[in-house]
Order: structure tokens, then sequence, then C-alpha cells
């Protein structure tokens, strides 16, 4: 039996839910990331399929071991992000949401590095509409500059992809050295989207400022296609071991002061592809086992907090730490399934991030890289204070901030459910995940040397929280944001933009000045020859002879800066 | 562990922490917890990769201090970072 392209099914859909409403798109929704799956199972590996564009053969699909298991991820995500969904009556939401999986889909059976390109621009223009969808003035502003980063970070992908072919080098997915334009520019454009440091903020930017199911959504597409991306163009790149070890450590602090819980979990998402960019770099079969299996239930559990904030926000409107807590009271299965989300990432014990984490961090040991190693512990410990600990307790549990709410709606409650049945899965039964890893796996996560340390680790991380919040050192949640590399482009340059205009209309205006003395002359003799309403006498023709006047003058002037420097 | 847990506005039924006995078990578990997993340091064989994971309670000292560094680091970065929260609308 012969298959579609993995992708087409959900842009099948979408179009399907454009055209419909009420429970039959809902129906529509469910049952695509369904049949899209059958699909994928009978998707002979063999297969490549080709088209012809402007000239180039263009791989639109080949698959492997790692694309299969990034595909069925995205399956699997888009599947609880369609149940996740269902409560909602919003189209554009439902339909961007489709057709930005199936542009996920599309990415990581892409055969070659133009095929990726359109899907990786295909991820930036349909995900920017689960920003917008939430249809206030800053989403739509955090909607534009996520769009102009996004984009740019294609542009930048583009123009790799041109410097390779003006090499005369092949467009296929295999590891790029990183030298030369071709090298740097595809490397920057991963690196964007992967949130390396200081390129990060497009993520604390625009999740918090999405949809409930677009944060849902966003959290689990674009950075992991990137993570697939990187793992497959960059591994082994000793880079990317420190940019990873960095990532893993700056978002902590910044996640334990924020107050936007949803923000929160976006530095966290930071960390945790800290972990991931840190194993592509080790580059070891361990340690890219380790970053793709943490990439997988990353996206799970990651969903799932996003997931349990999102009904957090859908019930009482709210995300800050300082206007919620006590929410136990009355989203008790929220709370419970958050909190299970919140052990996943912690890796606690038959939790999924147990079985993955530690596995980069074996292989950074291995590898000889003791200093990371430590920076990697440190974040653990991190994740746990500020995931594990901090976003079930000042939501769900801290002050009782009054609120009375209902409890999240079924569909969320069913989405949430699959996450964490997922995730325990994956806990207590690892080797279904490890079979599906790009190399054979030879790592037991369940020593009881790897069990008691790790105990050691969360439990004394907890008696941390506990002793500074009972002895109130514990920095309180505040109103306010905090500012970070985005102040340059949100502040610094939007003031230098600002101050440069108005030195250049104050220049403009003496230059004015001086036109209308040199033009008075001029005027007595247009007068005379075309008359107050002649052609040469109107507006237009005025403005623009000045205009022309000014620009002499601004030339003059430039010349004169030029020669004296 | 839970703070202002008997603090309550309406009149509704008493929840699990509005009783400060409980939240005084939670944290009365977790020092157990604490003090078994570091029992157990004795018990296991740790094959270490690594000299420093082979001493004592390596991993609970260096969780406890990380994390009481982070928050303290945190605490006085929010000096230089914070700002209202309008601060970007201009």
């Amino acid at each position: 039996m012969t298959s579609l392209a993995p992708f087409l099914p959900f842009f099948i859909g979408a179009a399907l839910a454009a055209v419909t409403h009420g429970a039959l798109r809902g129906a529509i929704m469910v049952a695509t990331p369904v049949l899209s799956a059958v699909n994928l199972w009978y998707l002979d590996p063999a297969t490549i399929e080709t088209v012809s564009l402007v000239g180039r053969e263009l791989v639109l699909v080949e698959a492997d071991r790692l694309s299969m298991l990034f595909g069925w991820l995205f399956h699997l995500a888009a599947f609880i992000g369609a149940i996740y969904a269902l409560h909602m009556r919003d189209r554009l939401q439902h339909v961007a949401g489709m057709v930005y999986a199936g542009s996920a889909i599309g990415a990581v059976f892409a055969g070659d590095l133009l095929t990726l390109f359109l899907f990786w621009e295909g991820l930036a223009l349909t995900s920017v509409f689960l920003v917008l969808a939430r249809r206030t003035r800053s989403a739509e502003r955090s909607a534009i500059r996520y769009l102009i980063i996004q984009v740019g970070s294609g542009l930048l992908l583009l123009a790799g992809i041109l410097a390779l072919i003006g090499e005369g080098r092949p467009l296929g997915l295999d590891p790029i050295a990183l030298e030369g334009w071709a090298g740097w520019l595809i490397f920057l454009a991963l690196g964007i989207k992967c949130g390396f440091p200081l390129l990060h903020n497009w993520i604390t930017d625009s999740y918090p400022e999405a949809t409930e199911t677009g944060a849902v959504l966003m959290s689990a597409f674009t950075t992991k296609v990137a993570i697939y991306a990187l793992a497959r163009l960059y591994p082994g790149t000793e880079a990317l071991i420190y940019i990873g070890a960095t990532m893993t450590m700056f978002p902590i602090f910044f996640a334990v002061i924020e107050n936007d819980l949803r923000r929160v979990l976006a530095y966290s998402m930071i960390n945790q592809l800290g972990f991931m960019v840190c194993g592509i770099g080790i580059g070891t079969e361990l340690a890219i086992n380790g970053a793709v299996s943490h990439a997988f239930n990353d996206v799970i559990f990651k969903g799932l907090l996003f997931m349990s904030m999102g009904a957090v926000l859908y019930r009482t409107g709210r995300m800050n730490g300082s206007d919620l807590g006590g929410l136990y009271k009355s989203m008790p299965k929220t709370a419970v399934l958050c909190i299970v989300g919140a052990a996943s990432i912690s890796a606690f014990p038959l939790f999924s991030g147990f079985v993955s984490k530690s596995m980069v961090m074996v292989a950074a040991l291995d590898g000889g890289y003791d200093w990371v190693w430590l920076a990697l512990l440190f974040a653990s410990a991190g994740v746990f204070h500020h995931a594990g600990i901090k976003i079930p307790f000042f939501a769900f549990f801290a002050h009782d901030s009054g609120l009375r709410v209902k409890e999240a709606p079924a569909p969320m409650l069913v989405a949430m459910t699959i996450a964490a049945a997922i995730c325990i899965f994956n806990g207590v039964y690892p080797w279904l995940l490890y079979d599906m890893l790009p190399f054979p796996v030879d790592y037991e996560p369940y020593t009881w040397a790897h069990i008691v340390t790790q105990c050691q680790l969360l439990f004394f991380s907890a008696l941390a929280f506990t002793w500074l919040k009972l002895y109130r050192i514990y920095p309180p949640e505040l109103p306010g944001i905090n500012i970070d590399a985005e102040w340059l482009y949100r502040k610094l340059l939007p003031t230098v933009a600002r101050r440069g205009l108005m030195l250049a209309r104050n220049m403009a205006a003496a230059g004015r000045i001086g036109c209308e003395i040199v033009t008075d002359a001029g005027l007595v003799w247009l007068l005379r020859c075309g008359g107050p309403k002649g052609l040469l006498a109107r507006d237009p023709v005025m403005s623009v002879a000045t205009l022309a006047i000014v620009a002499l003058f601004a030339a003059v002037l430039l010349l004169e800066l030029v020669r004296g420097s | 562990m839970r703070e202002d847990t008997g603090e309550r506005r309406t009149p509704e039924r008493r929840h699990l922490f509005d009783d400060p006995r409980n939240v005084q078990w939670v944290i009365r578990a977790l020092a157990a917890a604490c003090l078994l997993v570091l029992a157990a340091d004795f018990l296991v064989d740790r094959d270490a990769d690594h000299p420093w994971e082979s001493l004592f309670a390596f991993y609970a000292l260096y969780g406890f201090v990380a994390c009481v560094l982070l928050v303290l680091i945190a605490k006085a970065l929010r000096k230089i970072l914070m700002r209202p929260e309008d601060y970007y609308d201009d």
C-alpha cells in the first residue's frame, strides 16, 4: 500500500476545518492526526518523493529513524493539542494549528535543505496566528516581533543554502561543518529557533502572549523542529556543548523572579532545550539518544504544563503568580495533572524526565566535560525549583487568592490526562521510547545509584525551597517584568531611532528655512511665468523642490563630514 | 511550606491545606524523605563516574546549595532587572 506524503493529511484536514463548523469541525480536528498516523504507519521507509521547482529537484519526503521518531511525536502532540482545543469555537486557531502541525511534520520528513526551508517558513507563517488569535493589542505587537524574528531565521537559512549552492555543495541533510558563510549562516538560523542565548527572547515574548492552545502547540513544534535540524546538521559541534550549558543555566535565574507563570515555562523551555543542544554538541551515540529522547519527553511534559496553565488562564483570566494561589480548591484535577508534568520535567524516578535527561549528563561525564556536568546538575536542581515547585505552588497552593472557579472543561482535562499518562508510561517503561531512538541504547536508567542520587538532589532542593519560604527569604511574586536581551530591540533601538528621527526633523526644519530664502527669488520668477494657479507653483512641486535642495544640503554636509574625518 | 493556610474568605468547606496540621505533615514527610535518601547513601554502591560523586551526600548537598544560591542570586538580580509592567509600552 502506498501512502500520502506525511504532511498532506494535515493540510487536507485544515482545508476541511476551514469550511466546516461546530461538532463536524471538532471531529475533523481529532480525526486528522489519527488518520495521518495510520498513513504514517504505512509509509515505506524507502520512499523518496521528489518534485521539481524552478529547475531544482526538491526531496519532499525522505524517512529514517530520526524523522520517524519526530514524526510520531508530532502526531501525538497534534492529537493532544486538537483535543485540548475542542472547547473553543475559533476557526482561525483551529485551521492555523493544523497547518502548523503539518508544516512541522513536513520539516522533519524533508529530504533536502530547500524543502526544509519551505516548511521552516511555513512554521513561522502559521504559528503567528496562534499569537494573533489572542486578539489583544499586546499580543498583536508580540506577534509582529515573533514574525520578524522567525522569518528572519528563515532568510538566514535561505542565505546559507544559497552559499552552499555557490560553493557547489549538495543540499542533502548531512552534517555541515561550522565554517565558511554557509556553515555559519545555517547555524545562526537554527540557533534562533533553538533559542540560543541572546537569540532566545522570541520564546519568552510570544508564548505568554499566545492563546491557551497556541502556547501548547508552539511549545511542541517550532523549537523541536530546530533541535531535529541541529541533530542532523551539526552533531558533535563542540561549541554547542557550551552554548547548551549556558542555555540550561541563565534562564533559571529569570524563571525564579518571573511573575507570569507561562513566561516561567518559556524560560524553563530554554533550559530544557539547553540539555538537548548540549547533547547534540557532545555528539556521542548516548548523547544524541539523550537529546532526542529528551526532546520527545519535553514535548509531552512541557505541553502538559502549558495545558494546565492554559486551563488556569481560561478559567481565571489571570496568569501572574501574584494574582493566583489556592486553586487546588476549585481545580483539583488540573492541579494533580500539573504536578505530574512538574514531576516529569524535574526528572523524578518513574516520570519521563528521569529516563532521558540523565543520558545527556552521563554522556557529558564520559566525554570529560566535568564543568559542563556540574552546570547541568545545577540546572537540574534549578529546573525542579522553578518548574517543578514554583509553577504548581504559586498557581494551586501558596496563599489563597480567593478565586473560586470551575474545574477545567472536559476536553482540556482529557488532553492533559493523555499527556500525563504518556509522562508516566515513558518513566515507568522507557523501552518503547528507547527502541525508537536513532542509535541502539546501551543505558540503564533504573540503577539504585541513579535513583538515590536523583532523589537526594530533588528532595534537598525541595528542602531548600521550604526553608527559604518558611523563613521568608524566598522572593515574593511581584507584578512587574524583568529586562532581558530583548531590551536591545524593544527599548534601545526604538529610543535611538526616535532620537535620530527627531534630529533629522530638526535638521530638515533648519534646511527648510535656508530653502525659503533661496527659493524666494525663484518664487518671484515662478509667479511671473506661471501665475498663482500655474502648474509649476503647485504645492507638490514646491515640496519636491524643497526636498531636492535639502538633499543637496545634506549631501554637501555629508561630504564635508567624510572629508573632515 | 504552605503559608496563610488558615485564611478563608467565604464560608465553604475546609480544604486539605486549610488545616495547618496538614501543612506540618507535608513538611515532616519531606524531612523524613530527606533523611531516608541520606541513609540510602550508605547502602547503595555508587559506581561513581566522577570523584566528587563518591563523596558522601554529594548530590544532597549540591542540590541544597544550588537552590539556595539560585534564589539568592535571582533575588539580587531583581534589583537590576525589574521594571514596571508597562515598561515597553510607549
